[in-house]
């Protein structure tokens, strides 16, 4: 299949080993993968902090660039989200654009998120990977509630050799990220991810995983500033590694 | 009290024993509901048929305010209309005036507390006492509910045993912490009051446009005290809680008690039709508020806001109230629905940080029993704290400047650039444990991972170059 690939700005500037792991993965698989360079951003931080005409611009953006596109693959739970989901509420409420409403609504069902591709769109659930660790899974909100995820990413996970996968207490939180929630609610932000990294740490994982790289973000930030030795790794960079090829 | 959300929550978020007290009430309702919603066949049934009843009576409220005000007059009833709170305030002085009396007992309503009907009364020589447990322990303590349905959800049982002792005259001397000591002497002073006083306020959970009948469900049995023993009951009421039918009743009782407190059904269920010589109060008002709400419908987003049946199950599963406790709000309505009512209610001028009171990590909208899509009502009045300019004018420019960034691949490249050359001065270990503001608050706890090196396009690039 030819797969269209949204890489997200945070994945691009921050995290381009996701990226990376997503080629790799979906070559691996015989697919035939493109990265529409014309991409930037979904506009998820202008829509969530109330910019809505700032988002308006980077929805027209989106679907100039996935016009297109057979499939629509993003490794963001949020992202993913942020196009399925809101977009039609920017087109029809602060656009007002019929035509945009339209084409957002004509592109949702192109939209995927990473492990949705892999688990529905594809069927599958042993991508072939092997990644030697003790692993706990974070299953961000969107994950959850936005988009319904259910069991799929657990599977995929599950089917990794090697792999030695504990679960985490609570996992329905929210981590406390939230986008500008983080900044603007910095406190109670913190007081929610002082829970999360609580449970991280009883499950003795070694890494925590996750389908968004801003929940990521959150978690290995406290993390890293509490020095405990546990890092955040998206799991496309877990479905990416294999024995012989092993994920640095 | 501080003017903003994140400062007031910083005040809930250093008391570590209303938090715990908090994690755990919610943390035991939580798990009360989610098993008595759980045993329920059709309870994803239940929930569409509640928001749809919600949608088509408000689709034509109009008519439908206009027949129970008609059916409750037919029944011997009165009806006043309030289009605001002073509006409603100075009817319900009037009123209790009329009947003369210098004191009334209240059945637990947030609708007087939302239209500050108590200060008002006072100032007109008229004692309101508050009947129900909790808000009577939050009315001693002239403190503010800090939970919809639990309002003293922050006491302990010392602190209410002190306040039963200096307000309860006889009934609270030498009175101990033990809760049925408690509950003993509210009893107590609560019969008296009941037995003595003529007037009675009530709020109201419904009323029913085809029959004009009146309900409260309750679960002391002290509102029922008030709505059969004075000779004057005066209800009040947001014109966004009348049922077209009286079937649809059948919907609502099943949904409030169990999404509520997780009972299956509400120990005291009354529901009342005008008045009836020899039986109950023989003077009963209705008075319709409208309070902002009519705003509130012509706003085709955030119209689902008024379909809240105020079971608090929104408040209970939310991670910023557990930890930022009701106070935060500042508002008679906390919580995930809080955050999108008061807000429409007293203007996003004054309760615009209200809406950012969210991770958005949608909960709330999973558990809502009328199934309200609060994110999403959220980050639409978000919009409007920006439209109407009461968003930070640092914020504004830098958001301005990212969308050029994000609209302008060159602009990007060239911001990653000069991002990699700035975080030298900051960078320790590979990230950046500090920056400056507005972007202090995330490494207030968090390091910033410092950008790599090779962006992922670049990576690309040199890859399809090959
Ligand atoms: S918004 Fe929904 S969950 Fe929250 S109080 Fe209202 S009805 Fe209950």
């Amino acid at each position: 299949m030819r797969v269209s690939l949204f890489i997200t700005c945070i994945n691009d500037s921050l995290f381009p080993d996701t990226g990376r792991a997503v080629v790799r993965v979906l070559e691996r698989l015989g697919h035939q993968v493109e990265f529409p360079l014309a991409q930037t951003c979904c506009g998820q931080m202008h829509h969530n902090s109330g910019y809505h005409d700032d988002a308006v611009g980077l929805v027209r953006r989106f679907v100039d660039t996935f016009q297109d596109a057979e499939a629509i693959v993003i490794p963001s739970t949020s992202c993913t989200a942020m196009v399925r989901g809101q977009y039609p509420y920017l087109a029809q409420h602060v656009a007002k654009d019929e035509g945009l409403l339209r084409a957002v609504e004509a592109m949702a069902p192109r939209v995927f998120e990473f492990s949705e591709f892999l688990t529905q769109k594809l069927g599958l659930s042993d991508v072939g990977a092997y990644y030697p660790h003790r692993v706990t899974y974070h299953s961000s909100c969107n994950s959850l509630r936005s988009l319904n995820l259910g069991d799929g990413p657990l599977t995929l996970l599950r089917h990794v050799s090697g792999i030695d996968l504990v679960e985490l207490p609570n996992n329905r939180e929210c981590c406390g990220f939230g986008g500008t929630f983080a900044v603007k609610n910095a406190e109670t932000s913190t007081a929610m991810l002082t829970d999360k990294m609580r449970h991280i740490l009883s499950t003795g994982a070694e890494i925590c995983t996750a389908g968004d790289n801003s929940c990521l973000m959150h978690i290995g930030g406290g993390l890293s500033r509490q020095r405990t030795g546990v890092r955040t790794v998206h799991l496309a960079q877990i479905l990416a590694s294999t024995a012989e090829e092993p994920w640095a | 009290m501080s003017t903003n959300f994140p400062t007031r929550a910083a005040d809930g978020l250093r008391n570590t024993q209303q938090r715990r007290n908090l994690a755990k009430a919610t943390n035991t309702i939580r798990g009360k509901t989610a098993k008595v919603t759980a045993e329920l066949p059709d309870w994803e049934a239940l929930r569409e048929a509640g928001k749809a009843i919600k949608r088509e009576a408000h689709a034509k409220l109009d008519q439908y305010l206009l027949q129970l005000e008609e059916m409750v007059t037919k029944a011997g009833g009165h009806v006043h209309w309030a289009a605001d709170a002073a509006e409603a305030r100075e009817i319900i002085v009037r009123l209790t005036r009329q009947a003369g009396t210098d004191q009334v007992i209240k059945i637990k309503s947030m609708t007087t507390d939302e239209i500050e009907l108590n200060p008002a009364l006072e100032e007109a020589g008229i004692r309101p006492y508050e009947t129900d447990l909790a808000d009577m322990i939050v009315q001693m303590a002239k403190e503010r509910p800090s939970h919809l349905l639990v309002p003293a959800i922050h006491k302990n049982r010392v602190e209410i045993r002190d306040l039963f002792r200096a307000e309860m005259g006889e009934h609270g001397t030498g009175l101990s912490d033990r809760p049925p000591d408690l509950t003993r002497a509210a009893r107590a002073y609560l019969r008296q009051k009941f037995m003595e006083t003529k007037v009675a306020i009530s709020g109201a959970n419904f009323a029913v446009a085809e029959t004009g009948t009146v309900g409260v469900v309750e679960s002391e049995g002290n509102g029922r005290m008030c709505l059969t023993l004075p000779q004057v009951l005066i209800s009040i009421m947001g014109i966004e809680k009348v049922l077209p039918r009286f079937d649809d009743l059948s919907v609502f009782l099943q949904l409030l008690p169990r999404a509520a407190t997780g009972e299956r059904m509400n120990p005291y269920n009354s529901l009342w039709t005008g008045v009836h010589a020899g039986d109950g109060p023989c003077e009963f008002h209705l008075v319709l508020l409208d309070n902002g709400r009519s705003k509130i419908l012509a706003d085709e987003v955030a119209r689902e806001t008024l379909h809240c049946i105020r079971c608090s199950r929104c408040l209970n599963v939310c991670p910023v109230y557990e930890r930022a406790g009701g106070h935060a709000y500042d508002s008679m309505y906390q919580g995930p629905i809080g955050a999108i009512v008061t807000p429409q209610l007293r203007g996003l001028e004054e309760a615009g940080s209200l809406p950012y009171a969210s991770s958005l990590c949608g909960a709330c909208h999973e558990v809502c029993p009328v199934k309200i899509n609060i994110p999403q009502i959220l980050v639409h009045l978000r919009g409007r704290v920006v439209r109407e300019g009461h968003a930070g004018k640092g914020e504004a420019l830098a958001m301005g400047v990212a969308a050029r960034m994000f609209g302008n691949q060159g602009a990007l490249d060239w911001s990653l650039w000069a991002g990699r050359l700035g975080q030298k001065l900051l960078m320790r270990d590979g990230t950046l444990p500090w920056l400056p503001p507005p972007l202090s608050g995330w490494t207030l706890s968090r390091d910033f991972p410092a950008l790599p090196e090779q962006s992922f396009r670049d990576w690309w690039q040199k890859r399809e170059d090959k």
